[in-house]
C-alpha cells in the first residue's frame, strides 16, 4: 500500500463509518477536520483525548472520530463530560455539540460548568437553528430571521455566546467560522492547553434550513455572507459582539479571552489532598 | 479513619447506612442535588469521598447529576446519586442512557409523598412503578427495596454488585422513614463482604466489538485506556455504531432485556413469614412491610392463617414465587403508601383475589388497618 491510499488524517477517523450523515454544503465536515487537526497538533496522545456530544447534527461528529467517543442525551454532554473528567483528570475531554443542544436544552449545564471553570473544552457549532429536526428557531436564531417555527420572523433576542461564556468565568473564549479553518485549528489547539473552561463558538451554515428560510441559495452562499460580513477583533468588547449581520452589523470573530483562573480540577485536587491528610 | 466504616454496632439512620454501604461497595464518585429526604446522603458523601480520594460534586440539577455519574462510570469509577421523587423524575432521561449504554451506576430514590413536590418531609411509596417504567422505552430494571437501616447498608452493596454484574443502572427504592429512622446497624469487617469488582477492557484486540449481544455480560471499556470505542444513546449495533434498522433494535433491545430476564433467579430476593398453610398472604415492601409483619403476627395469635411475603427486589418481579403462592392461598392483600401500584403486578401474576390497602402518603402505615383487612378477609 502506498501512502496515497490513505488520507493524511486517516488514523483519527473511523473510515468504516463514512459516508457521513451531513448535507451537501454543511460546515460540519470542516469542523470535524479542524478538531482532529488540533488533536494532531496538540501533542496530547490520541488515546488521552475523549470526545463527548449531546444530540443533533454536530453531535454526530464523535461517531466519526477514532478515539473514545460518547454520543449522549440531548443537552447533557457537559455534565456527562464532567463525570469523565473528574473520574480521570488526566484526560483531555472535549464537548462538541450544536447551539440548540448546548444553549437551549443544555443551557443550565453550560452556565454552571463555565462558572465552576470546569476543565473542559466546549466547541459549539452555531447554525442559528435546530438543523436535525428541520430548522426550528432557538436561542441563537438572530432577530427577524425566519425558521420553520418563526414563519413571520423571529421576535426573540439571540444569545451572544462569547459574552455569556466570558461573564460566567470561562478561562478561554473564541469565535470563528468554518470559513476560517486555519484560525479555528489554532484556536482549538490553544484551547486544549487551557486549564479550566474553554469555549469556542463556530459559525456554520445549514443549507436545507437556515439558508433556505433566509434567502441563501445554498450553504456556501450563507457562509460567504458571514465571511464577507465578518471582522477579526481579538480585543473586541464582548458585550458588543452579538451576531446580527442581517442588519448591517458585522460578525466579530477572534480569540477574545485567554486568562488564568483557578480551575475546578486544580481546586478539587487540593481539596482531596487536604482532606486525605486531615483524615489520617 | 480508614476507607470504610470500621466493623461494629452502630445506632444510626438509613441515610448514613446507605452512604457507608456505597463506600464499602467501592463507590468513589457521587454527583447529586440536594433534596429532602435524601440530602444527608449527599452531605455525608461530600465529607467522606474526598478523604478517601474519591470525587464528590454537587450538580446544578438531577439531570446533570445522573449524566455525571453515567459519565464517571464510563471513565471507570463506581458511581452513585441519591434523590427523591421530583429529582427521580428528572433522572429518568439519563437512567435510560445508562440502560442503553450498559453503564453500571446506582440511583437511590428515597420516596416521599407526591405527586409533584407533594410533602417533602413525609413518606410515600408512589415511585414504585416509576422505578419499573419511569424511563421511556422497554427496560428491564433492577430495583431493591430496603426495609431497615441494616438493609440500607447491605442492599446498597448488593445493588452495586448487581449494577456491575448486569452492567446497568440499579435503583434502590427506599423511603423517607427508612432514610431517617435510627436503629442498630451491624457492620462486619470489610473482607467478609462480597464485592463485585469492575471488569474492564483496555486496548482493543483487533476487530473486537464494544458489545456482544449474544453474551449476558461483556466487560466495558474505560475512557482513555486505548480502546477507541463509541458509546451511543442511539440504538446501536455491537460495534457501538448507531443504526436506524429494526433488526438492530431487536438484537440490542432483546439483549438489554434478556440479560436481566434470563438471570431473574439469581437477582430476585424476597423474605417470607408464616407462609405455612396461609390462606391470606400480605405482600408488602419497604416501611409498610414492618407494619404488615406486626399485623400478621397478631392475626396468627388470633388463629388466622395469615402470612407475609416481602419482595426485596421489587423488579424483576418475583413472578415464580408469587405464582407458587397463588396456587395455595386464597387472598393476597397488598398494602402500599399509594393508591394501588405494586398490587397491579401481584394481581396480574397471582390471578387470585387481591385486595389493595391504600395508605395515603404522608404518614407511617398503621398496622391496625392491615390487621382489619386480614380479619375481614377471613369472614
Amino acid at each position: 500500500m502506498t501512502s496515497l491510499e490513505f488520507h493524511p488524517k486517516h488514523q483519527y477517523v473511523r473510515e468504516e463509518r463514512f459516508p457521513h450523515v451531513w448535507c451537501p454544503g454543511c460546515g460540519l465536515g470542516i469542523l470535524l477536520q479542524s478538531y482532529i487537526g488540533a488533536v494532531e497538533k496538540s501533542g496530547i496522545p490520541q488515546d488521552n483525548h475523549v470526545l463527548v456530544s449531546g444530540i443533533g447534527c454536530t453531535a454526530r461528529i464523535p461517531g466519526y472520530v477514532n478515539m473514545d467517543t460518547y454520543h449522549t442525551t440531548h443537552g447533557r454532554a457537559i455534565p456527562f463530560a464532567t463525570g469523565i473528567k473528574l473520574a480521570n483528570p488526566d484526560l483531555k475531554v472535549t464537548v462538541i455539540s450544536g447551539d440548540g443542544d448546548l444553549f437551549n436544552i443544555g443551557g443550565n449545564h453550560f452556565i454552571h460548568a463555565a462558572r465552576r471553570n470546569m476543565d473542559l473544552l466546549v466547541i459549539c457549532s452555531n447554525n442559528f437553528n435546530y438543523g436535525m429536526t428541520g430548522g426550528q428557531h432557538g436561542a441563537t436564531t438572530p432577530p427577524t430571521s425566519k425558521s420553520a417555527s418563526t414563519p413571520y420572523g423571529n421576535i426573540e433576542p439571540a444569545f451572544n455566546l462569547p459574552h455569556l461564556a466570558y461573564a460566567l468565568g470561562a478561562s478561554y473564549v473564541a469565535r470563528w467560522t468554518v470559513m476560517h479553518p486555519r484560525q479555528l485549528v489554532k484556536s482549538i489547539k490553544t484551547a486544549m492547553e487551557v486549564k479550566g473552561f474553554a469555549f469556542i463558538e463556530v459559525l456554520s451554515p445549514c443549507p436545507p434550513n437556515f439558508a433556505k428560510f433566509n434567502g441563501f441559495a445554498d450553504g456556501f452562499e450563507e457562509m460567504e455572507f458571514y465571511r464577507s460580513n465578518s471582522i477579526v477583533r481579538n480585543e473586541a468588547k464582548l458585550d458588543d459582539i452579538s451576531i446580527d449581520p442581517f442588519h448591517g452589523k458585522p460578525v466579530v470573530l477572534g480569540d477574545f479571552v485567554n486568562r488564568k483562573r483557578a480551575s475546578y480540577v486544580t481546586l478539587e485536587r487540593e481539596l482531596i489532598k487536604k482532606s486525605m491528610e486531615g483524615s489520617r | 479513619m480508614t476507607d470504610v466504616l470500621p466493623p461494629g454496632r452502630y445506632f444510626t439512620d438509613g441515610n448514613f447506612a446507605s452512604t457507608e454501604g456505597a463506600i464499602l461497595a467501592g463507590c468513589r464518585f457521587f454527583a447529586g442535588y440536594p433534596i429532602t429526604p435524601s440530602s444527608e446522603i449527599l452531605e455525608r458523601m461530600s465529607k467522606r469521598l474526598p478523604e478517601i480520594g474519591g470525587h464528590f460534586i454537587e450538580m446544578e440539577d438531577e439531570i446533570g447529576s445522573m449524566a455525571a455519574i453515567v459519565g464517571a462510570s464510563n471513565a471507570g469509577m463506581k458511581s452513585m446519586t441519591a434523590t427523591s421523587g421530583p429529582g427521580f423524575s428528572l433522572m429518568q432521561e439519563n437512567i435510560g442512557l445508562g440502560m442503553i449504554t450498559e453503564t453500571p451506576t446506582i440511583v437511590l430514590d428515597e420516596m416521599r409523598a407526591g405527586p409533584s413536590t407533594g410533602i417533602p418531609t413525609r413518606v410515600g411509596q408512589g415511585d414504585v412503578m416509576q422505578t419499573r417504567w419511569g424511563s421511556h422505552g422497554d427496560l428491564a430494571p433492577i430495583t431493591y427495596s430496603p426495609n431497615s437501616v441494616q438493609e440500607s447498608f447491605d442492599l446498597t452493596i448488593t445493588a452495586f454488585n448487581a449494577a456491575e454484574t448486569y452492567r446497568q443502572p440499579v435503583i434502590i427504592a427506599s423511603d423517607q422513614v427508612i432514610g431517617h429512622l435510627s436503629e442498630t446497624l451491624e457492620v462486619k469487617s470489610e473482607d467478609e463482604y462480597e464485592i463485585v469488582q469492575r471488569q474492564t477492557r483496555k486496548v482493543r484486540n483487533g476487530s473486537e466489538d464494544v458489545y456482544n449481544y449474544s453474551d449476558d455480560f461483556v466487560p466495558m471499556f474505560v475512557s482513555g485506556t486505548g480502546f477507541r470505542g463509541n458509546v451511543d444513546s442511539l440504538t446501536h449495533d455491537e460495534k457501538g455504531y448507531p443504526s436506524n434498522e429494526a433488526y438492530v433494535e431487536k438484537k440490542m433491545l432483546e439483549h438489554l432485556l434478556n440479560k436481566v430476564r434470563k438471570n431473574e433467579d439469581k437477582i430476585v430476593k424476597y423474605e417470607e413469614f408464616y407462609l405455612d398453610e396461609s390462606d391470606i398472604v400480605v405482600v408488602a415492601y419497604g416501611i409498610t412491610s414492618r407494619a404488615a409483619k406486626y399485623a400478621v403476627k397478631i392475626a396468627r395469635k388470633e388463629g388466622i392463617k395469615a402470612g407475609m411475603f416481602r419482595p426485596i427486589t421489587l423488579w424483576p418481579f418475583p413472578e415464580k414465587r408469587i405464582t407458587q403462592l397463588s396456587q395455595r392461598t386464597k387472598t393476597f392483600i397488598v398494602p402500599e403508601i399509594n393508591y394501588g401500584q405494586y398490587s397491579h403486578s401481584v394481581r396480574e401474576v397471582g390471578q387470585i383475589e387481591t385486595k389493595e390497602i391504600h395508605f395515603t402518603p404522608g404518614a407511617v402505615p398503621d398496622y391496625k388497618v392491615i390487621l382489619d383487612q386480614i380479619r375481614r378477609s377471613v369472614s
